[in-house]
């Protein structure tokens, strides 16, 4: 018997408090496997013990929500007996580490979220952040990353629709991945997790264990320093292969009336899985761990227990049922054995050799986990302005040119090419817009996703920045013409024990609450990963929105690419030059003081339902968000694809504000001449605010007197990756 | 009528396949597992795009020798139509029933996105439809893509017109530039001597449906049903 000395506890992350609690409670000092498993459900990564008391007070519902946070995903109801399923979820600890394995299996994770639901995955998107562009790590993790998710994503046959790439020098020494995922279920088809049928057999089944990814769930939940590299051995091999079988083989399965309930194993492994399915049915679970399939020699049942190896799941089963699902499994191929029994004693009894290794009340682990309402101070920046004189007084064009060429605005084909962003064929809408849209197969309704956030804005001001970020993944939808139906979210933060860094969680969830109520945009899924700090620095507050929305009838939506000459172009939305947290502001004037842009979310809500009208009416087929980087920057992405251009008159003493500063709820939309007349009665209905600031014409950009062909933009706009990835 | 397709542990573009076929050609498409030992009777063969057994080896070779491949190959050296997308061009290739190899893309990295693709033999029952050189648009999605065969056997393939599509630009140009993944000679598709059995990287069933906005794989499909009416 290992002695669980005070250094013991402390590496296993576990306080002075925690431990007396668990002496308490068990009576007795824990064996090594009852305190690895402590460690792993009581981590900030299972537990959420500092998130927990906030995430509660988030919109959950909505009238189409089937199911809110506490499954694998989100579920939502999008008609004719079909329901999304979905979720986002962090792995940006072992992408630092290992970049392009660790984003692997943050896409493969996250695929096993959605399809143990029954769900058969149909996008996935991703959001990344780097470190600035010219710190020494970035190149190598950049294209590790982007290699990871497209290698993962590739092998299984699910296209890669969506997302964002950023560079801040935040996230230097901690980078964030976050992959979200997208499915499809028949609506009376949905499998959950919650186990029940005392002496129903538990059963493990895909890949074997190995002693990959050992307390993975305790590292994400811990700083970085310089040794973290050393850490490399517990970051999970992903292996996509067995994946896709172990799908296929769930997919088999789930179409017959065999499975009482199933979870992936993901952080924390089966110690997760175990718990949580017994938990959810107030049963207890009883394990022998000498029947569980592994891949190396005398692992110990601490080692089997937390271990983070990929690709496999654990399902719940009627004893007289298990030979139907063990034959499908042995077809692909895949391990099926049955690991232990659901018991009514509410206790989680591990046996290994013939001893019992833990023996723990799962009330203990689960609702004896600890929860903090820890202190907090939100805090903002002053509001400080640009001084007139310190704007630089080029002419917009010049402006313009640096500013797509720069790496936050510049085109991500160079990354979204990587990925198979057209398998399954049912890509209505590709990546490089607001949003994607997936055709739900085999009808003529679709699905927009997209992914979103602003980090600059959420330092600046947490709770503007918390309404930002969901009224812009919100917006994102609005403009391809889809219903928004619900989000799920992906906060990345640093250490929730100072005081201002748990301030900006709580004004995030503050101003996303806001959010989601005025939108009727509910959360239904997420995931919280705190710690994102190297040597006490912490990363800007990120909280990624990835959001589903509904296209009725696929012979209706809208994209961001101008179409016509002689368009007119509206902007809707007021515009009243907000520099300031703006990209020209941060990046080109290298001025980071000041607010962000304030988000009425009244205005939001009018502004975003009139645009969706004016599609679905087909009034409209060609409409944008403008966001990073202002309107001449959103007008300049709608005219890159077909090299369409347009002319603006702008008369407006401050022009290079108008034209580059970042506030809210504004669309730019292109409307052909015949209709423009019920345009602008629709919008007028509407009390819509408008203006039309020019028209659209052959392959220039004009503004007032200065002009630059579309093709020098395209150039400069689309060969940023690769410039900067061919210098030494 | 009806068209084999073979499905290996991986395969991913599988149902893709099946889809256009339903919906453009007069065959009915039924899967047929790797492990099976003989083709059920049909009138066409068809190995889809996916990463069979991982890729894990080289791409293609550990398919080659599923146990299905033996009739596959006894019945393409009769004769017999197939047809072979992506990782179903290198599984051809590793079995021996189509010359030359698929190496990794000169990028270096997986490349996803619509080509432009040279028609430069439409005489073969799965080109007829489309006019001789014409350029079409197709996707591809693939990390070797990059066809190679030595300067012997790339005789031979251009000797017996073997060579069926070539990758090109908007206005048909065949070199270096519009060329995007490193093919010799921007090969993009070939059939073996006979004729019977092609070969090729980019997806036309990916471009078989107007909602995407990309319809020009359909007239493959059309001439494979034309040619076995």
């Amino acid at each position: 018997m290992i002695k669980i000395t005070k250094e013991i506890v402390e590496e296993h992350g576990i306080n002075s408090e925690e431990y007396d609690f668990i002496l308490k409670s068990l009576n007795r000092e824990p064996t090594i496997t009852e305190l690895g498993i402590f460690s792993a459900m009581w981590s900030e990564h299972c537990s959420y013990k500092s998130s927990k008391y906030w995430l509660s007070q988030l919109p959950t519902k909505n009238e189409f929500v089937i199911q809110g946070p506490g499954e694998n995903a989100g579920v939502i109801d999008i008609g004719d007996g079909y329901a999304a399923v979905f979720k986002m979820e962090s792995h940006n600890h072992p992408s630092f580490i290992e970049p392009y394995q660790g984003a692997a299996t943050g896409v493969g994770g996250i695929l096993r979220d959605v399809f143990t639901m029954g769900a058969r995955p149909v996008a996935l998107l991703n959001s990344i952040r780097f470190g600035e562009v010219s710190h020494e790590k970035t190149k190598h993790l950049l294209t590790g990353v982007v290699s990871g998710i497209g290698g993962y994503g590739n092998c299984m046959g699910i296209p890669t629709v969506g997302g964002e790439v950023e560079f801040n020098s935040s996230y230097n020494d901690n980078i964030l991945v976050n992959a979200m995922c997208v499915g499809i279920a028949k609506k009376d088809k949905i499998f959950y997790s919650k186990a029940s049928g005392i002496g129903n057999s538990v059963v493990y089944v895909g890949s074997k264990t190995g002693r990959d990814g050992i307390h993975g769930a305790t590292m994400a939940s811990a700083e970085f320093d310089e040794n973290s590299e050393e850490k490399r051995p517990t970051v999970q091999v992903g292996d996509p292969f067995s994946e896709k079988l172990l799908l296929e083989a769930c997919m088999e399965l789930m179409k017959m009336d065999v499975i009482v309930a199933i979870q992936d194993m993901g952080a924390a492994g089966l110690t997760s899985s175990a718990v949580e399915m017994a938990g959810k049915g107030n049963l207890g679970i009883e394990l022998d761990l000498d029947k569980v399939p592994c891949r190396e020699e005398k692992m110990s049942a601490y080692e089997i227990m937390l271990s983070e190896s990929q690709e496999r799941m654990l399902m719940i089963l009627e004893p007289d049922k298990e030979n139907v699902a063990k034959e499908i499994f042995e077809k692909w191929e895949l391990d099926f054995s049955v690991i232990g029994k659901l018991t009514d004693t509410n206790r989680l009894i591990i046996n290994h050799q013939k001893e019992t290794k833990a023996d723990i009340i799962l009330d203990i682990l689960e609702k004896g986990a600890p929860s903090y309402k820890r202190p907090y101070e939100i805090n903002i920046f002053d509001d400080e302005g640009i001084k007139e004189d310190t704007l630089i007084n080029d002419n917009p064009i010049s402006i313009l040119k640096k500013m797509i060429a720069s790496p936050n605005l510049c085109s991500r084909k160079w990354v979204w090419e990587q990925y198979d962003h057209m398998v399954m064929t049912d890509t209505v809408l590709l990546p490089g817009g607001d949003s994607a849209i997936i055709r739900v197969h085999g009808t003529n309704k679709g699905l927009s996703v997209t992914s979103d956030s602003t980090p600059r804005y959420c330092a600046s001001d947490p709770y503007e920045g918390g309404k930002q970020a969901v009224a812009e993944a919100w917006r994102n939808l609005i403009s391809v013409g889809s219903l928004p139906i619900a989000i799920t979210d992906c906060m990345n933060f640093g250490n929730p024990e100072k005081k201002d860094i748990m301030g900006q969680f709580a004004g995030v969830i503050k101003g996303m609450i806001e959010a989601c109520n005025t939108l009727n945009f509910p959360v239904v899924s997420g995931n919280v990963s705190l710690y994102n700090e190297t040597n006490g620095k912490g990363i800007n507050p990120t909280p990624v929105i990835g959001g589903v929305g509904v296209v009725e009838n696929l012979d209706i939506f809208s994209d961001q690419n101008l179409k016509r000459k002689n368009d007119f172009i509206l902007i809707i939305g007021k515009t009243t030059g907000h520099l300031t947290q703006s990209i020209y502001a941060n990046e080109l004037l290298n001025y980071k003081k000041g607010l962000p842009p304030k988000v009425n979310l009244e205005e939001e809500l009018k502004n975003g339902l009139a645009i969706k009208e004016l599609i679905n009416k087909r009034l409209i087929d060609t409409s944008h968000d403008i966001s990073d980087g202002g309107l001449l920057i959103a007008l300049t992405e709608m005219s890159m694809k077909n090299i369409i251009g347009f002319e603006l008159k702008i008369e407006k003493d401050n022009l290079n504000s108008y034209l580059f500063g970042e506030d809210q709820a504004r669309y730019a939309i292109a409307v052909e001449e015949n209709k423009i007349e019920d345009v602008r009665l629709l919008l007028n209905e509407k009390n819509v605010f408008f203006e039309e600031i020019g028209q659209a014409c052959k392959d220039k950009i004009i503004i007032n007197n200065n002009n630059i062909s579309i093709l020098e933009l395209k150039e400069i706009y689309e060969n940023w990756f690769n410039n900067y990835l061919s210098k030494a | 009528m009806k068209a084999s397709i073979i499905v290996f542990p991986g395969s991913n573009c599988d149902r893709d396949i099946a889809v256009s076929i339903k919906k453009l050609t007069n065959l009915e498409p039924i899967m047929v597992w790797h492990k099976e030992t003989s083709i059920p009777d049909s009138d066409l063969i068809v190995i889809p795009g996916g990463f069979t057994f991982g890729d894990y080896l080289r791409c293609g070779s550990i398919a080659a020798n599923s146990p299905i491949m033996k009739d596959v190959i006894k019945k393409a050296t009769d004769g017999a139509p197939t047809l072979g997308i992506c990782n179903g061009f290198q599984i051809l290739t590793e079995s021996g029933l189509l010359p030359g190899t698929l190496i990794k893309n000169d990028c270096l990295s997986f490349l996803c996105k619509t080509v432009s693709i040279r028609v430069e033999n439409n005489q073969t029952n799965f080109s007829k439809k489309y006019k001789q050189n014409e350029i079409i648009n197709i996707p591809i999605a693939h990390n070797e893509g990059n066809f190679f065969a030595n300067e012997d056997t790339l005789e031979k393939i251009k000797d017996s017109n073997q060579i069926v599509f070539k990758y090109c630009n908007q206005n048909g140009e065949v070199n270096n530039e519009t060329n995007p993944n490193g093919s010799i000679e921007n090969i993009a598709g070939i059939t073996n001597e006979q004729g019977n059995v092609l070969g090729m990287m980019p997806h036309p069933e990916r471009a078989t449906c107007e909602i995407t906005k990309l319809s020009d794989g359909e007239n493959l499909f059309k001439s494979i049903s034309e040619f076995l009416l």
